[in-house]
Parts: C-alpha cells; structure tokens; sequence
C-alpha cells in the first residue's frame, strides 16, 4: 500500500516538474505553484503540532502526505507536542539554540513574546505575506510584532455558545438565547423540563471574557498603556456570570479540572449549554452518545449590554530562528502550502476549523458548511486581544480571579482590583493603573 | 612538625618553590596520592553543585529574566540578513530588591505559600512515619505470606509519582471521581474538594502519604531488624508488656533509623512538586500551593523570571538549612553521634 502510495507521488511530482519545465520558459510559473521546481527542493523539517493528536491529528497528517506529492523530496518530521507544554518547550529549546523546530504551531498570543525574544524569522518580504491582503485582518494582527510579521495564521477561532438542540427543544425553547439574561430563563427552563441541567460555565479567565466583554470591558488598554482589568464594566460582567451559577441556572463548577467536566456532561447530554470554541466541534460531534454534528447548535455568545463578543483566538505558523538559511525555502513552501487556501478549507471541511484567508471562505465546501457558517457569525463579532509579549501572562492572575468568583463566591470588583495589582507588579509594570 | 621550621636551609637552596610553606609541602609530598584521589570528587561537586549553587546566589540579586539576558536582540528576516539592536532593558545588578519584594508580598504569596508548605510537610511526615512505623511492627513479626503483605505494601512507591498523583485527582473528581460517589452512597452529601483550601490540601495529602508510607515502612523495618533479639527476650523475662518492650526496646533502638529518615522525609516533602503540582494544581485560586510549586508558577509562567526563581530558591534553601542545623542540634543534645 504504502509503496504504491508512494510510487503514485513520484509520478505525479515528475508529472508535474515536467510540465513546469514546459511552461516555464515563456510565462511566470502560474500562481499557487512555486517558482522552482518543488522536486529539487531537498530539506528535512521538524514540524511541532500543538493540535489534539487524536481529533486533529491524523487531518494534518493527511496534509502533509498531500504536500510530500508535490515535494517530495521536502520530508516534514511531524512530532505532537501537547499544547500545555509547546510554549516553554520550544522557549527553552530556541534559548539553548538547539532541538527547537524549524516550524511551529504557536497560539496566537505566543508569536509576540516569542519574536520579542528573537526567537523567530521575519517574515516579510517572503512569498509567505506576498498576498497578505487576503487573510482575515485579526489574526493577522496577532503575528506582528514592532512592525514586522512573525507568522502566518493556520486557523482563527473564538468562543460561542454551544448548545444540544434536542435538550433545548424538549423544553420548549425555540432558538439560542440571544442575550445573558435569555440564557439564565432558558438555562432555568431547561432544568425544570428536562432532567438535563441548563449551562456549564467554566471558571477560567479565557472563558469569562464574553461576559466582560458583554459589558464592554478589557485588560489592558494598550494605546494608553492602561490596566483596565478592575473596571466597572468587568466587574458588572462578572457578577453576571456569578448570578448563573447562585441562582442555579448554571451548574456549579469545580476548581480543578473544570474544563474536562464541563465536556464530558455536555458530550453526555448532561448539560444543554456551554460557552467554547470550534476546537471541541470534531470532539462533540464523535462523542458516542450526543447524536453527532445534527445535534449540535452553534450560536454567537450572548450579549451583555454593550455588545456580543468572544476573544479572538487561533493559531499560526512561525518559522524558528535558529533553523539553518538552506532550509528557508523548504520552509516557506510548506508553510505557504499548509496554509493555502485550499489546505484552509480541506481542514474546516474536515475538522470544522476556520480559515483565515478570505479566498478560503470561496471555496463551495466551506460556504457550504454549517459548522463555519455558524462559526462566521462568531468570529465577526470577536474582540482582538491585545497583541502584545506579555499578553500570555494575563490568564494566570485572571484564572485565579475566576475561581475566586465563580467558585468561592468572592466579590468580583475585590477580585479584580487584586489582579490588577499583579498585572502592574509581575506582568505589564510599565504600564498606569 | 618542628623540625620542618628549624630547617630552612632546603627551602632557600631551592628557590624556584620557596613560595610554599613547608609545612604544605610536606605534606603534598606525602599525600599527594590522596589529593588526587579526592579531585574527581572535588571537580564533580564544584561543577554539579558549587558552580550552580553560587551562581543561583548571585542571580538572586540580579533581575535577569528570559526577556533581558542578552545585550542585543536579533531577528533573522526570512529573506536573509539579520537586523541586531541592543535590548533596551538589559539585566543589571539589583541588589536585595527581590528579597524585599518576595517578602513583602508584592511578589507572590511566600508566606502564605510558606504556612501551607510547614502544614504539609508537618502532617504529611508524621503520617508518613507512624503510619510506616505502625505497618513496619506489623510486619516484623512471624506471620503466614509475610512476604506478599511486604510486596504490596511496598507497591505503591513502585508506581510512578505522577501516574498515583492523577490516579488519586481522578478518585476526588467532584462529578466523577470514586471519594464523592462512595459518600453518596452512605447518605453524604458530595464534598466538592477543591472549593476549599484545607479539603484540598486534604486531597493531596492523601495521596502523599499515600506514596510515602513505603518508603518509611521498609526503612523502619530494616532498623527493627538490627535489633538484637536478646533484648526482647531478657525484657520477655523480666514480665515487661508487649508495649513496654515496644516503647524501651524498639524506639531507642529504632532512633538512629528513625531520626534519620524523619529528616530525608521532611527535606523531601518540603520540596515535593509533583503532588500539589498535579493533584490540587494549586486550586482553589492558588490558596493549596505550596513554596515549590507556587516558586514554580510566578517565574516560570509566560516570560521566565530566572532572578525571580534564583531568589525562592535560595529562600527555600535557607529555610531547610535552619531546619537541618536545628534539627542536628537537637540530636546531638540527645547524645546522638550524627
């Protein structure tokens, strides 16, 4: 099998080498195919894939098998690298110069503490930003850092609320509450209808930010180089979401392992709503007794009374410093190929991840998928974060603060003004309170 | 040795090693083998532990992080070149100022961090050891399939620390785990563990004493066996109780064992990361995070503070060494040659 598999990709590379030759003597080499011939092209890769390996995984692998038919002679080393430690690992990896990546899969919010550090190839200049107009205009933002780019994005994401159809029809509830207080009566209806409890609200900084946000509220104001964690606005988003959970409407959370709890009840039908992103879509819609992807209801997080909005979240492709110059263009090429538009929609297609290129959203089976047309919605509402090296250290004061107030009932203006504290002390002290 | 003073006439006939006392030289001469012997040892220390050691002194007074420790930050372009420009903020001489800040609480939570750190090593070592000496008397006394009882009660300190530590998380999971079910069915309420500091300090000292008792068991065990049986006997004859025997035979011969390892358990549990690290992960909010663990998270989160970490580190080395100097003290009051 595999012999023959790979007997079909030579040919069809020497197919391919062949009639770029032909052509390449009278115009430039169509766009989309790369200038040289890809089979000269002779590099190995270490490739670091911080995605699930068992849900996306092997879809990334698929990938790259597609990419080794036009280079083969390009072999990309693929090793998982669970997301919890991909960050310091590669920090560690790139300090010492040696056994980090040439190419990884860093979380948005990684690519400017990692550039500020040196860690990484400025991109621009390269084919890789030749059509940079064409990718969505946030998550590019979150590859820049004092004025160049560092990344290109794989994939956008941020988060929404996810319901069980079936448990939100049994009672009687026709369409996704639209607003917190809809979510709280219908939350409360569920649980007296059905034997299903309503929403379960996990209390993590990252996942309390739509109800901040709802308020009209943020961290830092990076313009005016402001804390503005403990604002009014957070404060009243919070005590929304403190509301949920001691009237009942939300289920009561745990503090330590919240996050997995909070998928197996929903994968179980234990709960009818919860607030995450496209990343747990593959996750939900296999789990054996949810009842797949018709199930499962996608919808833009509710409003607060300032707006609707989700962080901006995703990933992207960043290319190590410390990689050798002979492997740039081996490395340009399978980036431009892993983020191309048609490998954007072969793995929204696949995994219900969303594309970051406008072209991408062109193409019939992403237009046609519901998983991303409901996921458009969301992330047209999303609120950037602010891109900046320090911005990975917001979420542990912010975590902490999360359980406080969601856990320990502690009140969330004390909680907050607390995090602020340490946001000047330890993570951002240049900055006025 | 006076006869090397009286005698100067060698040293001035040789001036090329005049520089050297005699006496050293003697001495050299003589002993060199031994000096050489020693080297690799010394070499090996110098390099494992003194270099690392007074280097971590040093960054302790320095605020060199991840973001500051080199004079010019690089970045390569993707279409060659390499544009360097000096770092804005490079690391510098600070003196004690992470000190005062550590101390003071503008940094983390050390004494907070230090009171939960003395309540778990405090609890999780007399467990340890009455648990392990209670277990070891047990055992060392004839009795059908001892050997199996030894096996399985030396499992789990077989068991990899992390593989117990998730194993015990998932037992106290609030929705799933095995403690809450149990207590449902006896008609309790489920106890949701990490809401609370001192259930969850609870939950991980269950699983640490769980993981320790071994340990403690086998090396008590091994003492009582040094114990002559005679004593036992002549103390038998003498009418004394099985508790008698156990309180003036067993302890006092138990004590050179015992002190001991009470201070190896204490040293470790003070220091053990992987427990709180995995099973409470600090929660709730931090409050069950002891030095180690909570050392861990405020200078290795996001931009690694390396001064940060030098600082707990030294702070916690100080700790432990009072604690040892105290602790010799004591033992050496009781007459103990240690």
């Amino acid at each position: 099998m595999r012999r023959t598999a790979r007997g079909i990709a030579v040919l069809a590379s020497a197919a391919l080498a062949l009639s770029v030759a032909a052509c390449g003597g009278e115009d430039k080499a169509p766009e989309g195919q790369p200038a040289v011939d890809p089979a000269s092209l002779t590099a190995e890769l270490t490739w670091w894939d911080t995605s699930d390996p068992q849900n996306e995984g092997p879809a990334f692998k698929e990938l790259i098998a597609k990419f080794n038919q036009t280079y083969p002679n390009v072999k990309i080393n693929y090793q998982s690298v669970p997301f919890g430690e991909a960050q310091n690992k590669f920090k560690t990896a790139a300090q010492a110069k040696t056994g980090a990546p040439d190419i990884l899969r860093a979380e948005v919010a990684w690519v400017p503490e990692f550039a500020s550090l040196g860690y990484l190839y400025a991109l621009d200049g390269s084919e890789l930003l030749a059509d940079a107009a064409d990718f969505l205009e946030t998550p590019l933002a979150s590859n820049t850092y004092d004025g160049k780019t560092y990344g290109v994005p794989q994939v956008t994401d941020s988060l929404a609320l996810m319901y069980n159809k079936e448990l939100l029809s049994k009672a009687g509830i026709g369409e996704a509450p639209k607003t917190w207080a809809e979510l709280k009566t219908a939350a409360q209806t569920v649980k007296e209808k059905t034997d299903a409890e309503g929403v379960y609200l996990n209390p993590a900084g990252y996942f309390l930010l739509p109800f901040m946000y709802g308020e009209g509220g943020d961290l830092v104001d990076t313009g005016s180089q402001k804390i503005v964690v403990n604002s009014e606005q957070n404060a009243a988003g919070l005590k929304i979401a403190k509301d949920l959970i001691d009237s009942g409407a939300a289920a009561k959370p745990s503090a330590n392992d919240s996050y997995g709890t909070m998928m197996t009840l929903f994968k179980e039908q234990k709960v009818a709503m919860i607030i995450n992103g496209p990343w747990e879509v593959n996750n939900v819609s296999s789990a054996p007794d949810f009842g797949g992807l018709e199930n499962l209801g996608i919808a833009p997080v509710p409003a607060g009374s300032a707006r609707a909005g989700g962080p901006v979240g995703g990933h992207n492709y960043v290319i190590w410093s410390g990689m050798p110059q002979e492997k740039v263009d081996a490395a340009v090429a399978f980036v431009k190929f892993m983020s191309s538009a048609e490998s954007q929609a072969f793995l929204s297609d696949k995994l219900g991840l969303l594309p970051t290129r406008t072209s991408a959203y062109q193409v019939d089976s992403v237009k046609n998928n519901a998983v991303v047309a409901a996921f458009q919605a969301v992330n047209e509402a999303a609120v950037g974060r602010p891109w900046i090296p320090e911005a990975g250290q917001f979420f542990g004061p912010l975590d902490q603060m999360a359980t406080e107030v969601m856990v320990q009932n502690r009140d969330p203006k004390a909680s907050l003004d607390a995090v602020a504290k340490k946001y000047k002390a330890e993570v951002v002290p240049g900055y006025g309170l | 040795m006076s006869t090397v003073t009286a005698d100067p006439a060698p040293s001035s006939t040789r001036p090329g090693r005049s520089a050297r006392p005699p006496r050293l030289r003697r001495s050299w001469d003589k002993h060199w083998y031994a000096w050489a012997m020693v080297l690799p040892v010394v070499i090996v220390l110098a390099v494992l532990i003194f270099y690392p050691l007074f280097r971590g002194i040093w960054l302790s007074f320095t605020n060199l992080t991840e973001a500051n420790q080199v004079a010019e930050i690089c970045t390569r372009s993707i279409t060659g070149g390499e544009v360097c420009a000096d770092n804005p903020n490079k690391w510098e001489f600070i003196g004690l100022d992470n000190y005062v800040r550590v101390l003071t609480g503008q940094v983390g939570e050390f004494w907070q961090w230090t009171g939960v750190t003395l309540i778990w090593t405090f609890v999780c070592v007399a467990c340890h050891f009455g648990l392990g000496l209670g277990l070891a008397s047990m055992l060392n006394r004839p009795m059908r399939a001892r050997g199996l009882y030894r096996v399985l009660l030396v499992l789990p300190w077989a068991v990899p620390a992390f593989v117990s530590a998730f194993a015990w998380k998932f037992i106290f999971n609030e929705r799933f785990g095995l403690a809450n079910a149990l207590l449902t069915a006896v008609g309790i309420d489920p106890v949701s563990w990490f809401a609370d500091r001192w259930t969850a300090l609870f939950t991980a000292i269950v699983t640490n004493v769980w993981l320790g008792v071994p340990f403690m068991m086998v090396a008590l065990l091994g003492g009582m066996q040094t114990i002559p049986s005679e004593l036992y006997e002549a103390a038998e004859i003498d009418g004394a109780s099985a508790w008698q025997r156990f309180r003036n035979i067993t302890l006092p011969g138990l004590r050179p064992v015992s002190m001991t390892v009470v201070l190896l358990g204490t040293i470790w549990t003070f220091n053990m990361f992987p427990i709180i690290f995995l099973v409470t992960e600090g929660q709730p909010a931090g409050q069950s995070e002891i030095l180690v663990t909570g050392a861990y998270r405020a200078a290795f989160e996001g931009i690694r503070n390396y001064s940060l970490a030098s600082t707990y580190g030294v702070l916690i080395l100080s700790i432990l060494l009072v604690f040892s100097l105290f602790y010799r003290r004591v033992l050496r009051k009781q007459g103990e040659v240690w």
